[in-house]
C-alpha cells in the first residue's frame, strides 16, 4: 500500500510555522517513512498532483491568490489542519482588519514618511494577486477539521500531530505543549 | 458662562455636595442645560468632591444623559420587536420625514433631537414613544405630521396629551395618555385591599415574626430570580451593620413588561406600605425607590404619595406611634439602563456612579447600598409582603403551586387580541393563559422576556411558575406570521446595546453570537454555524460576571432547543467545503477598484 500524502503550504503567515516543521529535526526522517510530501514548499512542489490524506495550512487569507491555494487544498485533501495562529485566527496579519484597505494601500505606497511616489501610483500589475478587503481565518473560508494553536506550535506538538493523525490514534497533546508563555 | 456656572454649582448644592447623588447632580444638569457639557466635568467634579472621570463615565454610560447640546425637545421612539411588528418602523420614517432630521440627529434650529430607545415599557399600546418625560402610545404614521406641527408651535410635550388614560393616569399628576389595561385582577395584588392593615398588623408582632411570616408565606422574588423574601430580609436583618437599607427595584427594563408600571400607578401605596414593612423587619431607616427613567412621568405622583404618608405618619419618625421605627424614602431616578435592573448594578447607580454590577460575593444583604447591609426586592414583591402581613402567610400559600406561592403579574402583549394586566395564580398553563388573551394561531412567546426564553407550541402546557416557565412579568406572544428568528436576532441586538462593556465573556460574545445567527438567518450557514452557537452561547453564560450575560445567550439557546427545525431548513449540507458565507466577490471588490482591474483568478 502506499504511502498517505501530505501537503503543505503557507499563506498569510511568516513561514515559521513551517520552520516549526522542520524543527523536528531528524524525526523528519522518521516522517519519510510514514508519509509522501506532495504539494509543499519543502519540496518545492507547485501544485497538488494527487489525492492527499493531509494538508497542513499555515496562515489565514489577505488575498485572492490564498483563497485560491485554500480551496485547491480543500479539494484534493481528506483532512485540513490548520497550524498556527494566523492559520486559526488571523494572527498578526489581522491587525490590518481595524483599518479600511485603503488606507492600508495609502500608508503604504503613497502616504508613508519615506515613500516617493508623486503620480500616487498602487500596485496594480495583474501577475499581483488583489488584497481582500480583510484577513481572514482559514475556517472562515473553507471548512476546517482540526485546529493546532500557538506561534508557532512547537515542533513536538507538529509531531505528536501528524503521527496521531497518520497512524489513526487519538491525539493526546500534553498542557506542556500547548501552553504558550 | 457664569449663568452656566451658577446653575451648576445650584445643583450639587441642592444635593449637599454629595458624590453619592451624582446620578441626581447630572440627570438635573441635562435637564437645566440641555446636555451636560464636557467643560462642565471638572466644575462637576469639584462641587461633588469627586474627579472628573467619574463624571465623565456617568455621563457616558447613561442613554439618557448626553455630552452633546440636545434639543429642548428629545423624542425617543421604542425601538423593541413588539413596537416593530406593530409598525414603529414606519412611525420612524414619519418622523424622520416630517423632521427633516435622521436618529441621533437634532433639528437645525436646535429645538426637537430624534433618538431611539429600547423598550419603554408601553408594549400593550405599542408602537410607542417618549417626547422627554411624556408618554405618547398607540402611534401610527398618519398621527406624526400633526404631532410634530404642534411640538414646533408649542415645545411642551404634555400639550400633546389630548386625553388621559383610565385610573390613577388621568390625576393631575400623572396625566398621561397611558393605560392600565388590567384585563384580570387576581386576589392578592389587585384585589380591593385595606389600605395600611398590614403594616398596622406588622408592628403588632416583633420583626423577627414578621420575618417568620414572609418566610412562611414561601412568598419568592417577582423580579424573576425567585429568590425567597422572607430569607432575603432574614439575612439583611442578621448582617452585621449599623445602617440598613430597603431598596425597592422599580427599574422595569426587561422588555415586554409593564406590571410595575401599573402597580406605581394603581398601587403605589401597597409598594410604600411594602417597603415599610421591609424596613420594619430587617431595622432600616432609610429606604430608595430607583425608578427608570422611562418612567419619570409617575414621579411627581410617587413624591406626592410618600409626602401623603408621611403627613399620615405611615414614613418618618414615629411611625403610627410605634416608638424608635423611623423610616423615610427617596425616589433615585434611572436614565436609561437596562443593566441597572440587575442588583449590584442598581446598587451602582444609586450611589451615583456607572451602573456597573459588582462581584457577589459579597452580596447585597451583607455589603450593599454604601456597602451597608441591603434588601433590594421588587416592586411587585413589595405589593405581595404587605398583603401578607394582612390576610396572613398560610392564606397567601394556598395561592399556586407548591414551590410558587400566591400570584403573578403578568404583561401580556405582542399578537393578541387583549394585551394587558393579568393576575393569575401561579401553576396556571400557558395554554390558558394565551386563550384569555385571545391568542390564536401562535407560533412562539417568549416567557420572561429576551433574558428569559422562547417556548413553542409543545410548552404551552407547561404551566407559569419558577420550576416551569419563569418570568419576571414579560409574556410577548408572536403569531404565525412571524419569523421566529428575527426576533431572536432583534433581542440579540438588544443585549448587545446594553452590556456594560465589563466583561469579555458579554461585551464581545453576544457580538460574535448575533453575527453568527445573521450569517444563518442569511442562509449561507451550516450545521456547523448551529453548534458553534450552541456552544459560544453556554460559553457566555457560564463566564459571564452578572444576570446580563449569564442569559444574553438564551433568545439563541431557546430558540435553537425548541425551535430546532426553523434553523434546520436555513442550513444547507455543503459538501465542497467552501463556505457559502465567505463571499470572494465580496471580499476583492475594494481592491479591485483601487487597484482599477478586475480580479484574474476570480474574475471578479
Amino acid at each position: 500500500m502506499s504511502k498517505p500524502r501530505v501537503a503543505t503550504t503557507s499563506l498569510a503567515g511568516c513561514f515559521g510555522c513551517h520552520m516549526s516543521l522542520l524543527d523536528i529535526d531528524e524525526r523528519i526522517l522518521q516522517l519519510i517513512e510514514l508519509i509522501d510530501f506532495d504539494r509543499s514548499p519543502i519540496d518545492d512542489i507547485k501544485h497538488i498532483s494527487q489525492r492527499c490524506a493531509v494538508g497542513l495550512i499555515e496562515g489565514g487569507c489577505c488575498n485572492e491568490e490564498n483563497v485560491h491555494v485554500l480551496q485547491e487544498f480543500r479539494k484534493n485533501c481528506d483532512v485540513l489542519v490548520a497550524f498556527g495562529d494566523c492559520a486559526t485566527m488571523g494572527g498578526i496579519p489581522a491587525m490590518r482588519n481595524n483599518i479600511p484597505l485603503e488606507e492600508c494601500i495609502n500608508e503604504a505606497y503613497r502616504d508613508g514618511v519615506t515613500v516617493y511616489n508623486p503620480k500616487g501610483i498602487v500596485p496594480d500589475d495583474p501577475e499581483i494577486p488583489l488584497l481582500l478587503d480583510k484577513v481572514y481565518p482559514a475556517h472562515e473560508v473553507v471548512k476546517i477539521d482540526y485546529f493546532l494553536p500557538g506561534c508557532p506550535p512547537s515542533a513536538d506538538t507538529l509531531w505528536a500531530a501528524l503521527t496521531a493523525l497518520l497512524s489513526g490514534k487519538p491525539l493526546d497533546l500534553p498542557y506542556e505543549l500547548l501552553k504558550y508563555d | 458662562m457664569s449663568e452656566m456656572v451658577s446653575t451648576i454649582k445650584k445643583i450639587c448644592k441642592r444635593y449637599g455636595n454629595d458624590r453619592a447623588r451624582l446620578m441626581d447632580i447630572v440627570n438635573e444638569v441635562q435637564d437645566a442645560l440641555g446636555h451636560v457639557p464636557r467643560e462642565a466635568f471638572g466644575l462637576i467634579a469639584r462641587e461633588a468632591n469627586t474627579h472628573r472621570v467619574e463624571v465623565e463615565s456617568v455621563v457616558s454610560f447613561y442613554a439618557f444623559l448626553s455630552d452633546k447640546k440636545q434639543g429642548a425637545v428629545v423624542i425617543r421612539l421604542c425601538d423593541d420587536i413588539i413596537d416593530r411588528f406593530k409598525g414603529s418602523e414606519a412611525v420612524g420614517d414619519a418622523l424622520v420625514a416630517a423632521l427633516g432630521i435622521g436618529f441621533d440627529e437634532t433639528t437645525a434650529d436646535g429645538k426637537i433631537t430624534l433618538e431611539k430607545t429600547p423598550c419603554i415599557g408601553m408594549s400593550d399600546q405599542a408602537p410607542g414613544m417618549l417626547v422627554n418625560d411624556t408618554v405618547i402610545t398607540n402611534l401610527t404614521p398618519a398621527k406624526i405630521p400633526d404631532l410634530v406641527r404642534q411640538l414646533m408651535a408649542n415645545p411642551d410635550p404634555q400639550a400633546l396629551v389630548a386625553e388621559p388614560g383610565d385610573g390613577n393616569n388621568a390625576d393631575s399628576l400623572i396625566c398621561a395618555m397611558v393605560n392600565n389595561n388590567i384585563r384580570e385582577a387576581g386576589p392578592v395584588i389587585l384585589a380591593d385591599y385595606r389600605k395600611n392593615a398590614g403594616l398596622r398588623k406588622a408592628l403588632t408582632q416583633t420583626p423577627e415574626e414578621v420575618i417568620e411570616d414572609v418566610k412562611t408565606s414561601q412568598l419568592r422574588g417577582r423580579g424573576g430570580a425567585g429568590f425567597l423574601t422572607g430569607f432575603k430580609w432574614e439575612l439583611t436583618r442578621k448582617a452585621r451593620g449599623t445602617e440598613k437599607f430597603v431598596l425597592c427595584n422599580a427599574d422595569e427594563g426587561e422588555p415586554g413588561t409593564f406590571k410595575d408600571r401599573v402597580l406605581l400607578t394603581e398601587r403605589a401605596d401597597l409598594v410604600l406600605e411594602g417597603m415599610t414593612i421591609a424596613a420594619y423587619a430587617i431595622g432600616a431607616e432609610t429606604g430608595i425607590i430607583y425608578l427608570r427613567g422611562e418612567y419619570a412621568y409617575l414621579r411627581g405622583f410617587l413624591e406626592h404619595t410618600i409626602n401623603q404618608r408621611r403627613e399620615a405618619h405611615l414614613l418618618g419618625n414615629t411611625i403610627l406611634g410605634h416608638e424608635g421605627f423611623n423610616f423615610d424614602v427617596r425616589i433615585q431616578m434611572g436614565a436609561g439602563a437596562y443593566v441597572c435592573g440587575e442588583e449590584t448594578s442598581l446598587i451602582s447607580s444609586c450611589e451615583g456612579t456607572r451602573g456597573d454590577p459588582t462581584d457577589r460575593t459579597p452580596f447585597p444583604v451583607v455589603k450593599g447600598y454604601m456597602v451597608s447591609p441591603t434588601a433590594v426586592n421588587n416592586v411587585e414583591s413589595y405589593c405581595c409582603a404587605a398583603r401578607i402581613m394582612d390576610k396572613g402567610p398560610g392564606w397567601f400559600a394556598s395561592i399556586g403551586t407548591a414551590r410558587s406561592a400566591g400570584t403573578k403579574l403578568l404583561s401580556v402583549c405582542g399578537d393578541c387580541e387583549r394585551p394587558g394586566i393579568y393576575e393569575i395564580p401561579f401553576g396556571t398553563k400557558l395554554r390558558e393563559l394565551l386563550a384569555r388573551a385571545g391568542a390564536e394561531d401562535v407560533a412562539a412567546v417568549c416567557v420572561g422576556g429576551p433574558s428569559g426564553q422562547m417556548v413553542g407550541p409543545a410548552q404551552f402546557d407547561l404551566g407559569i411558575s419558577y420550576e416551569e416557565l419563569s418570568t419576571g412579568g414579560s409574556v410577548m406572544v408572536f403569531s404565525n406570521q412571524r419569523d421566529i428568528l428575527e426576533v431572536a436576532d432583534a433581542f440579540m441586538e438588544f443585549f448587545v446595546d446594553e452590556s456594560c462593556g465589563y466583561c469579555v465573556p458579554c461585551r464581545v460574545g453576544n457580538v460574535l453570537l448575533k453575527n453568527r445567527l445573521e450569517r444563518v438567518r442569511k442562509g449561507v450557514g451550516e450545521q456547523k454555524d448551529l453548534d458553534y452557537l450552541q456552544r459560544l452561547g453556554e460559553s457566555v453564560k457560564f463566564t459571564s460576571r452578572c444576570g446580563l450575560g449569564q442569559t444574553s445567550p438564551n433568545p439563541i439557546l431557546s430558540t435553537l432547543k425548541n425551535f430546532r427545525p426553523v434553523y434546520n431548513a436555513l442550513v444547507k449540507e455543503n459538501k465542497t467545503g467552501f463556505h457559502k458565507s465567505f463571499n470572494i466577490m465580496k471580499a476583492v471588490e475594494q481592491a479591485s477598484a483601487i487597484a482599477g482591474r478586475r480580479s484574474e483568478i476570480f474574475h471578479a
